[in-house]
């Protein structure tokens, strides 16, 4: 008795509940005698665990199937077709056979959701016979059961690592604290172990649980699909009531970690459970290149009636022609003797011909279409290059149908956090107490990760056969162990797959790899804290009170106490359940009660030291002065000798500190693992502080819900107490542990949190006093600090602490108890709570932690960019941490111009998008004049000039701004704005804003989108957008389980798109347009034979022929050409992004290319037609001896269209071709020599055979072809030659040796790079100022060239009068003046090197630095880089041999350059003849 | 791709590598011949197309030329027949008309040619029934509304194409010195051998007639379709010659179906000598209705089949079209190559 789901599809709200009971589902115990029970009725339309997601039967497969398939309206047009011919009068074919294709189709797709449905069926068996626990009332103890057999109501038992079957509701676990921990991996992706806690009445039962004692009743919410949400109470027998919570709730599909044994009962079963009720299947949308295609079958439609009408008439006139008695012999009358009127007959035959050609609208399109895109599917999912070995993860294909999309995106909306960034937090620097730390140390290990990684990259796509490739793999997953290292030592047992398991377990369960978990200390701190400890032990040992630390070094100890404990880090030892091993202590939980604080807390304990609070504020350190003044940004550039040296002497001191404690820590803790602790954190960022801790050697070891035991260099272990934790929230933006301090015995509140709501609850501090100033001291180089730990993109974080007096924390004790113990508004009243306690705090310091940019990703960024994709970042980050990672991922650039979008009211909003927007107009009216001369000198204007300018763009918005903007009557100007910025920023923005912006620039712009994302709050931007690709990193599986493309890694977009996405979308556009081609010509035929039969709808073609051209005979071959076809190879896609722009534009797929391809297939008919019907003119063939000539003619014609089409033949592309010839002459001999009467009314009976005996058939199949198809050769050859598309000429490209190419490439980029230069200083400055805002220049902050200021000055004077007013406002503005002086002090001294190792880089990668310009057809610039080679051969010889020579170089361009390009104004042909012939000179030479 | 996977249990069996294989296909690196249409590859093509095309058309032309034919068209010379045929009423009385014509040389097959005839109209191909002239019996054709007679008789042959028989008799005479001599000519071997001996067959009786006995000639015969031809016994019913030419139906409304052929024998050993000679033509099929014509061709035969030349003249054209076509891009070819605009190994 077993309610299931009626469909597979489970409804989000279940109707099996009665109606009496809307709201809320009761659950009672199902070991109740059943007689005991008066609702039994009930009881069995809940939901059983029996899983099934299968949508047929064995019976309802049929007629479901079927019902299902007739919701597209093809397959209803075809039945309806072949149903047409079962009318007599308008028979054409023999009925049954006019069946076969829609049935052949219909199979076709009813065995693909068979085999589909049986794979769900499997699959389903294999998790229903999975087996649990169950408690059975007969024998008294928990016997094994299958999981389908679990119902609500019974009591689960689990152990250790098994899965959880059901939503159960945790009432025991073996924990002596009722806790329970699961692993929730399956369910959302998260890696951390999550607590789960008994329900609180059954963890104070004495005895040992037993269900059968069980006679509460629950009562909790209907099934729902939040996860994080779980209401309800239990009502126990004597009336009591007792809340519920997710806490409570164990989720189907999770893992028991860390406990050894748990029971509960079974409050969601089945498809009932938040797992599967979460779980939606795959979606389907619709791409771009279908609805087109749609639209064309359209006007096939159109055509077709045409045609059916034109057909219809004739044969009306035809008719009438012989007028009523005259009826000429060859004219049949109707069976019963009589003739057709004109009119009727013309009907009839308007229904005949539509069966006729109903060719034309292709019955194997849809059909084809699934099939090539399943194939594609597959060949994205087995490429190597999107597999990412650290995760063994691969790309995930979820939506199907829209591959094509991928090759035509436009813009690019991505998260930044775990998208652009790895989410893996490195803990960089720290300040304490107001002084910087700045571990360079540890930026340098940091930079040695980068190296073996990139070498790894580059050996991976080299290997070419087998046998490498096993050598490869094996190599790589040895270096994943080295890297992992120590962790699971114990683990490898030499083979590879297990220890490649034993890397993927680990990377399971926690998020540290090596770089996060060693860090290097800096030398200083690390003494510091050493010292600390020294004190603190001699203190201890002598029994003093601890203020006689200096407050420096209180506040140091304090520091690393709160990095350790203020998280919820859970610790743990790999791969065994946590041994509970605890000093005893006389109290087992967080404080409840009153009385319980005042028997806990007696004064005894209490008088030591309670003031240490006054003590931080003692004498400032001297070394604090020296250090202040030392900047950043210049620490790592202008190392000294002295430094040095210094460096050498701490190295060895780190040495000893660092490791050799790694090691004596094992030791000394006394700790039962073997190997390392793992710590297991909520979010990357509180694991990176512990790591950060540990390597200070202040190391957590062990965490219980009551105590925190932190072991300390010579102290050994501490124990402190836990009395609260509480915990982190988004409003409040901190967390903070009230703890005991075991040395100190005070009430310590150690508060870390976001650096401006910290450093706002700040104890204030007075100005008079001395130990007042010194902290505001503190504090101003405290937020100086962390102003640059913004600049460089580091996330901070400030620590704070508060010691409680005994009063204050019993008060605030009181009324924290009432907030715990209130159900009605609980969360609001904690809140109230925590806000009471975290205010006048002492800021001990702040940390910088570095979100590292994952591998490759600015320059996956340049060449999406260079590909014509306008990125759009939209980050919840502040604003200045997200403008420092663009610029870190080359999304800004140094040289472009931001504009800053912040307002504080709708009003200025507007104000600002106008001005912002006449400014950028007012400066494109100008530079397009620029643009449209060079563009007279290309062949193809391809591009809009006004897409050329976008370079030099970029907008930075906030949150609030981006709400205002948003707006109906603003988003139109904000959308103005946004296109011409090569980049656009969007900070702190919520989830639904990002979903709005995507959709504002879907519909509005009616571009194709892509959102890229990782983390919940990407799921609804990901929904939204045409694409959506999910990073299955570390955040979760919810944007994987919304998108359509799951990658591991940002930089796979790179290939997805440009390699895959343009041949998915080329192959299939290709595709359609054949498959349009093919039918139009093959229907022609039969149209021109109309003319000749007297439109009376015969046709010569044989019915099987006509039938099943279009499914066996032609499609074999298109299909492998749709797969398989390669218009341009990988390397050349990936080192040429701009031959993306094809797919963006549509060029493989315009609306005029349908109507040329109808218009060939109509030349080609004709011709077809017409050297046949010329050929036998006059003679005694017959039909079919005519019709089958044609028919093979029309074969060879449509493979030999295919073959020109095709731009890659592989062995497979021949075989199909040749399989399709060889399968036509097979199949029409076979039928012509099978029967002579089995196929009425058509009567073949040995034509092909006496066909293959007579020469003239083979004369007119050779020629028929030659003349038909040599239009459309001569065309593509001459197109090829002299108008060769960008594709074209990079299938040239790829031609040439590796070699040459990068040797030519780099050629190109190199004058790319210099002509940058000029355009650079020939683009205006742009500057923007308004009372609300301020726009820094970012050009300013560094200029790539020390030279161009200068320049730019020689040429504002060309262009004053454009100029002169926003140079003034410029001035004006002084805002921008400042920013722009704070912000160059910092970068200035680097900015000369950093120019000079751009530029370099431009060299040897190719393209890489290069920023887009105009359109970069690679004929644009062959054609247009010669306009520089008057200075490039100058530059040439400089540019090589010292490309710190360049910028200097660049000091002569824009002198040379505007005299040639106004003399290209003119004649600008003869120009370019010139320059072109003598730079393929040049290059020649350098090839 | 759906929840299942989910819920497998993911630690305890080994796992493999996710790492997709490294072949050739799967990471779509196969072998591959990447042609590149350029002037330069497709020169070769142009000029070896034209070369064949012309050598062909050539051998087409001339083998076309050496074929020699003559049509008289008698559908306006025998119009006293013509006329009395227009009424239906008159099918019974018999109607000769003589046509005249002097021949240069020998020829050898003899056509009957009809105009505007639509043998290809949809319905009148339909209209028959392989089964009944392999000689079985037929519940159900497309014979309608020539199938059967209003009283229930069969028709035999049915259907329409059956029924408009060309029914015309024509021989041809030969005036030799005065003396006219009937030309001998094969009324058998003409039509295609798998339709006389396996497309259409009597139907089994010790004889014809009984064979066809309770069915009845088609409307518009004048003879039974077992005295199709009263001088050969094994010319008869469905598997006469004539019938069979007639059954398969022509391609268009122009058309010709062989009719004689001519017996070498006596004067004839040779072909045709030239000469005066007569058609007399016994006038039954009418085509006046219809705005039809009639013909008698006589012609030769070769090995790329009649009189026809356009195959010839088509490669001709086409082959000079590609010749010329190459000379053109060679043109373009040449002077492009001195401003190479485009990318390639020197």
């Amino acid at each position: 008795p077993c309610a299931l789901p009626a469909a597979g599809r489970r409804p989000p709200h279940p109707p099996r509940l009665r109606r009496g009971e809307s709201k809320t589902r009761l659950v009672r115990s199902s070991l109740l005698l059943p007689e005991a029970e008066p609702e039994k009725s009930k009881r069995t339309v809940l939901a059983c665990n029996r899983l099934k997601t299968t949508k047929y039967t064995a019976l309802s497969f049929l007629p479901k199937n079927l019902f299902e398939q007739f919701h597209r309206l093809a397959n209803v047009y075809f039945v309806f077709i072949a149903l047409l011919n079962f009318v007599p009068a308008v028979n054409a074919f023999q009925p049954e056979l006019a069946l076969a294709p829609v049935l052949f189709i219909l199979a076709v797709t009813a065995i693909k959701d068979l085999w589909e449905d049986y794979s769900r069926y499997r699959s389903d068996q294999e998790i229903n016979h999975m087996e649990c626990l169950v408690y059975s009332r007969n024998e008294k103890k928990y016997i094994s059961r299958y999981w389908k057999e679990v119902k609500v109501g019974d009591f689960v038992q689990l152990r250790c690592n098994e899965i959880i079957p059901a939503d159960i509701l945790l009432l025991s676990s073996s924990d002596p604290d009722g806790l329970c921990h699961i692993e929730t991996a399956n369910l959302d992706g998260e890696t951390n172990l999550k607590q789960r806690q008994v329900v609180r009445r059954f963890l104070e039962l004495d005895s040992e649980f037993d269900p059968l004692k069980f006679t509460s009743v629950i009562e909790c919410e209907k099934p729902n699909n939040d996860l994080s949400r779980f209401r309800g109470y239990i009502i126990h027998k004597s009336g009591k009531k007792d809340g519920l919570f997710k806490e409570n709730l164990l989720l189907r599909g999770c893992t028991i970690r860390n406990t050894e044994e748990v029971a509960g009962i079974v409050i969601y079963a089945g498809h009932e459970t938040k797992a599967l009720l979460n779980n939606n299947g795959p979606r389907y949308k619709r791409s771009k290149l279908e609805r087109q295609m749609n639209a064309d079958v359209l006007w096939c439609v159109l055509i077709l009636l045409i045609m059916c009408l034109f057909s219809a008439i004739g044969h009306g006139l035809w008719v009438w022609q012989y007028g009523e008695k005259k009826k000429p012999i060859f004219d049949v009358p109707g069976p019963d003797g009589k003739y057709l009127s004109p009119v009727l007959a013309s009907v009839y035959l308007f229904l005949t011909v539509i069966i006729v050609f109903q060719v034309l609208i292709p019955i194997s399109l849809y059909v084809s279409i699934e099939i090539v895109k399943i194939c594609q599917v597959y060949f994205i999912h087995q490429d190597k290059d999107l597999y990412d070995e650290e995760t063994d993860s691969q790309l995930q294909c979820r939506a199907l149908n829209i591959t094509e999309d991928l090759g035509q995106v436009q813009f690019i909306f991505s998260d930044k956090t775990g998208t652009l960034t790895e989410n893996k937090m490195v803990f960089r620097r720290c300040t304490v107490s107001g002084i910087e730390y700045s571990h360079d140390d540890n930026a340098k290990r940091l930079a040695m990760y980068q190296e073996p990684d990139s070498e790894e990259e580059e050996a991976a796509p080299k290997a070419g056969t087998l046998s490498q490739r096993d050598s490869i793999c094996s190599h790589q997953s040895i270096k994943v162990i080295h890297r992992s290292q120590s962790t699971k030592t114990h683990r490898r047992t030499g083979s590879r797959a297990e220890a490649k398991r034993a890397s993927i377990l680990s990377k399971h369960t926690a998020f540290s790899s090596p770089m996060e978990k060693d860090i290097t200390p800096d030398p200083r701190l690390l003494e510091k804290v050493n010292e600390c400890a020294k004190h603190l032990e001699v203190m201890r040992s002598h029994e003093q009170p601890l203020s006689h630390l200096s407050p420096e070094l209180c506040d140091v100890f304090d520091f690393f106490i709160a990095l350790t404990i203020c998280n919820t880090v859970v610790v743990t030892a790999p791969n065994q359940p946590r041994q509970k091993v605890r000093d005893r202590f006389e109290l087992k939980s967080p404080v409840k009660t009153i009385e319980d604080f005042i028997r806990r807390f007696t004064p005894s304990r209490l008088t030591a030291g309670s003031n240490s609070s006054s003590s931080s504020s003692l004498a400032t350190s001297k070394s604090m002065h020296r250090f202040g003044l030392s900047t950043l940004s210049s620490t790592s550039t202008d190392s000294t000798l002295l430094k040095l040296e210094e460096k050498l002497a701490y190295s060895a001191q780190m040495n000893n500190y660092g490791y050799s404690s790694q090691q004596g820590r094992t030791a000394v803790g006394g700790t039962p693992e073997e190997g390392e602790l793992r710590y297991e954190a909520e979010s990357p960022d509180e694991a990176a502080l512990v790591y950060a801790a540990r390597a200070y050697n202040c190391s957590l070891v062990g965490r219980l819900s009551d105590q925190v035991s932190v072991e300390l260099p010579h102290l050994g272990t501490l124990s402190f107490e836990v009395l609260h934790t509480l915990g982190f929230d988004s409003i409040r933006k901190r967390m903070s542990v009230v703890v005991r301090h075991p040395l100190t015995d005070e009430i310590n509140v150690y508060t870390k949190g976001a650096d401006s709501v910290v450093m706002d609850l700040l104890l204030p501090c007075s100005s008079d006093d001395p130990r007042g100033k010194h902290q505001k001291k503190i504090r101003s180089k405290t937020q100086n600090y962390l102003n640059l730990y913004a600049v460089d993109g580091l996330r901070t974080l400030c620590i704070a602490k508060r010691v409680l007096s005994k009063e204050e924390y019993g008060c605030w004790l009181k009324t924290h108890l009432e907030a715990e113990s209130s159900i009605e508004n609980r969360e609001e009243l904690l809140f109230q709570s925590a806000l009471r306690i975290e205010k006048n705090l002492h800021l001990l310091g702040a940390t910088g932690i570095e979100d590292r940019l994952q591998d490759g990703v600015p320059e996956t960024i340049a060449s999406l960019r260079k590909a014509g994709l306008q990125i759009w970042v939209l980050t919840g980050d502040k604003q200045e941490t997200a403008v420092n990672i663009a610029y870190a991922c080359k999304l800004l650039d140094h040289d472009e111009e931001i504009i800053t979008l912040n307002a504080e009211s709708p009003e200025t909003c507007a104000v600002l998008l106008e001005q912002c927007l006449q400014c950028v107009q007012s400066k494109f009216s100008n530079t397009i004049d620029g643009a449209t001369g060079n563009m007279t000198v290309g062949f193809t204007p391809l591009y809009p000039p006004s897409s050329s300018v976008l370079s030099s763009l970029g907008l930075v918005i906030d949150g609030r701004t981006l709400a205002y903007a948003l707006e109906p009557a603003l988003e139109d100007k904000f959308l103005a704005l946004a296109k011409r910025c090569r980049s656009v920023l969007c900070c702190r923005s919520t989830p639904l804003q990002k979903s709005m912006v995507v959709k504002l620039v879907r519909d509005k712009l009616k571009a194709m989108t892509l959102a890229i994302g990782d983390g919940a709050n990407d799921v609804s931007m990901i929904q939204v957008a045409d694409v959506g690709v999910g990073i299955s990193g570390q955040e979760g599986m919810q944007a994987v389980m919304a998108s359509d493309f799951a990658i591991p890694r940002f930089r796979h977009l790179e290939k997805l798109l440009l390699v895959h996405g343009h041949w998915c979308y080329s192959r299939l556009a290709n595709m359609v347009l054949y498959f349009f081609y093919k039918n139009a010509m093959f229907v022609a035929l039969l149209f021109w034979y109309q003319f000749y039969c007297g439109f009376s709808g015969s046709s010569m073609i044989d019915q099987w022929y006509l039938i099943f051209f279009n499914l066996f005979f032609s499609s074999l071959p298109q299909l492998i050409t749709g797969v398989l076809d390669k218009d341009v190879p990988a390397e050349v896609l990936i080192a040429v992004p701009q031959l993306y722009k094809s797919g963006q534009n549509m060029e493989e797929y315009q609306p005029h290319m349908f109507w040329m391809n109808m218009i060939d297939a109509m030349y080609q008919s004709l011709v077809c037609f017409f050297i046949p019907y010329f050929t036998y003119y006059d003679s005694e063939v017959d039909i079919f001896s005519w019709g089958t000539p044609i028919t093979t003619i029309a074969l060879f014609t449509i493979i030999l269209h295919l073959a020109i089409e095709t731009k890659t033949w592989t062995f497979l592309h021949w075989s199909s071709c040749i399989f399709s010839i060889i399968l036509f002459f097979f199949v029409a001999l076979v039928y012509n020599a099978s029967c002579p009467v089995c196929h009425p009314p058509s009567n073949p009976y040995w034509t092909m055979e006496r066909l293959m005996g007579d020469p003239v058939f083979y004369f007119t199949c050779i020629i028929s072809p030659v003349v038909a198809l040599l239009p459309r050769f001569l065309y593509r050859t001459l197109q090829g030659t002299l108008f060769p598309t960008q594709l074209q000429l990079g299938r040239q490209l790829s031609k040439l040796s590796p070699e040459t190419r990068t040797q030519l490439l780099t050629e190109l980029n190199v004058k790319e790079t210099i002509r940058q230069t000029q355009l650079l200083a020939d683009s205006f400055s742009l500057s923007l100022g308004s009372n609300a805002s301020h726009c820094y220049r970012a050009k300013n902050q560094s200029t790539p060239l020390p030279a161009s200021p200068q320049t730019r000055e020689s040429l504002f004077r060309e262009h004053t009068k454009a100029e002169h007013k926003t140079d003034q406002t410029a001035a004006a503005s002084p805002q921008g003046a400042v920013l722009y002086e704070e912000n160059k002090l910092p970068s200035s001294a680097g900015s000369l090197e950093r120019s000079v190792e751009s530029l370099s880089v431009g060299t040897t990668l190719p393209w890489s630095s290069a920023v887009d310009q105009e359109d970069f057809s690679l004929l644009k610039w062959i054609t247009s880089t010669p306009l520089f080679s008057h200075i490039g051969t100058v530059l040439q010889v400089s540019s090589r041999t010292c490309f710190a020579k360049v910028p200097s170089c660049g000091r002569q361009l824009p002198v040379e350059v505007p005299a040639c390009s106004t003399s290209l104004l003119g004649p600008v042909s003869n120009c370019w003849d010139d320059f072109a012939g003598d730079f393929l000179v040049r290059s020649a030479g350098c090839i | 791709m759906k929840n299942k996977t989910s819920f497998l249990p993911k630690e305890g069996e080994a796992q493999p590598s996710r790492c997709p294989d490294n072949s050739a296909f799967k990471q779509q690196r196969l072998p591959a011949w990447k042609p590149q249409l350029t002037i330069a590859s497709v020169l070769s093509c142009f000029f070896l197309t034209g070369a064949f095309c012309i050598t062909v058309g050539v051998c087409l032309v001339l083998s076309a030329n050496s074929v020699r034919e003559i049509q008289i068209d008698y559908s306006d010379k025998c119009s006293d027949c013509s006329k009395l045929r227009e009424n239906s009423s008159n099918w019974n009385k018999e109607c000769q008309c003589s046509v005249n014509f002097t021949l240069k040389e020998g020829d050898i097959f003899m056509y009957y040619g009809l105009q505007n005839f639509y043998q290809n109209h949809r319905r009148y191909v339909m209209s028959r029934s392989d089964a009944q002239l392999l000689g079985r019996n037929v519940n159900r054709s497309y014979c309608a509304p020539f199938s059967t007679y209003r009283n229930g008789t069969p028709m035999a042959p049915c259907g329409a194409i059956a029924n408009s028989i060309f029914n015309d008799t024509i021989d041809l005479f030969y005036n030799h010195n005065s003396s006219v001599i009937q030309v001998p000519l094969l009324k058998t071997g003409n039509s295609w051998w798998t339709d006389k001996n396996v497309k259409f067959r009597n139907p089994d009786s010790y004889n014809l007639s009984s064979a066809f006995a309770g069915t009845a000639r088609p409307p518009y015969w004048q003879k039974a379709v077992y005295l199709l031809d009263e001088e050969d016994e094994r010319n008869n019913g469905y598997v006469n010659d004539d019938f069979i030419i007639w059954m398969r139906v022509s391609a268009f409304a122009t058309f010709r179906n062989l009719y004689r052929r001519l017996r070498r024998v006596r004067h004839f050993a040779e072909g045709l000598p030239a000469g005066n000679y007569t058609f007399h033509i016994s006038y039954n099929f009418p085509v006046a209705r219809f705005k039809g014509r009639k013909h008698v061709i006589l012609s030769t035969v070769v090995w790329s089949g009649g009189s026809n030349p356009f195959l010839g003249i088509a490669y001709l054209v086409s082959g000079s079209a590609a010749t010329l076509t190459g000379f053109v891009i060679t043109g373009i070819h040449l002077k492009l190559r001195k401003k190479k605009t485009y990318f390639q190994k020197q």
